[in-house]
């Protein structure tokens, strides 16, 4: 599924509104997560899970075509971890 | 710094930014939620341009431990979310923490 066909969804469950509107719901609904996370807080959606920032400290790569080292920043980076509901309706037997 | 984000709030910021009824809004986003859990729940992948992919991968039976006892104990195959961040997400998140 990709986002377009998820707005399509929601606005056949939603005939009282217009298409732009869910276009724009959607997009407020991922654009708040991602900004939450830019401020490095949090995203707690219960049944769902849980998105949070880690950090990734500095390391020696390497360039893999010529095996050079190459020294690797200190970064930030997403998370997501799956809520419980989730993880269990994946897996019913 | 350091907030954390809930339904109550996302339902707060479509109601503002987009102006529709506060119910819609609810209804709005735990449907949004539970489309993407229902699209995962059938084995499909979930791309959101701009935000990420999420991803069902199938895991292996295994031997585990029992963390606590240490005791050996099975895993049973299972099935797991991967999420991967989009280069836009993580460029954003990555220049507003990282300096």
């Amino acid at each position: 599924m990709i986002k377009s066909e998820l707005i399509a969804k929601l606005a056949a469950e939603n005939p009282h509104l217009t298409q732009r509107d869910i276009e724009r719901v959607v997009g407020v609904i991922f654009g708040r997560m991602t900004d939450s996370l830019a401020k490095g807080g949090r995203v707690e959606l219960r049944g769902f899970g849980a998105f949070s920032v880690r950090s990734r400290p500095s390391r020696a790569g390497r360039n893999p075509r010529t095996g050079e080292p190459v020294p690797v920043k200190a970064k930030h980076v997403p998370f997501f971890k799956s809520g419980k509901e989730l993880r269990e309706r994946l897996n019913v037997d | 710094m350091g907030e954390t984000l809930t339904r109550a709030d996302l339902c707060e910021a479509v109601h503002e930014e987009v102006g529709l009824s506060r119910q819609d809004c609810a209804g709005l986003v735990e449907r949004t939620l539970e489309l993407v859990i229902s699209a995962l729940e059938d084995g499909q992948q979930v791309k959101l341009s701009g935000f990420g992919v999420f991803q069902v991968r199938a895991k292996r039976a295994r031997m585990g431990r029992n963390p606590k006892t240490g005791e050996p104990a099975a895993i049973e195959p299972r099935r797991v979310i991967s999420f991967r961040a989009s280069q836009v997400m993580k460029a954003s998140v990555d220049s507003a923490l990282s300096k």
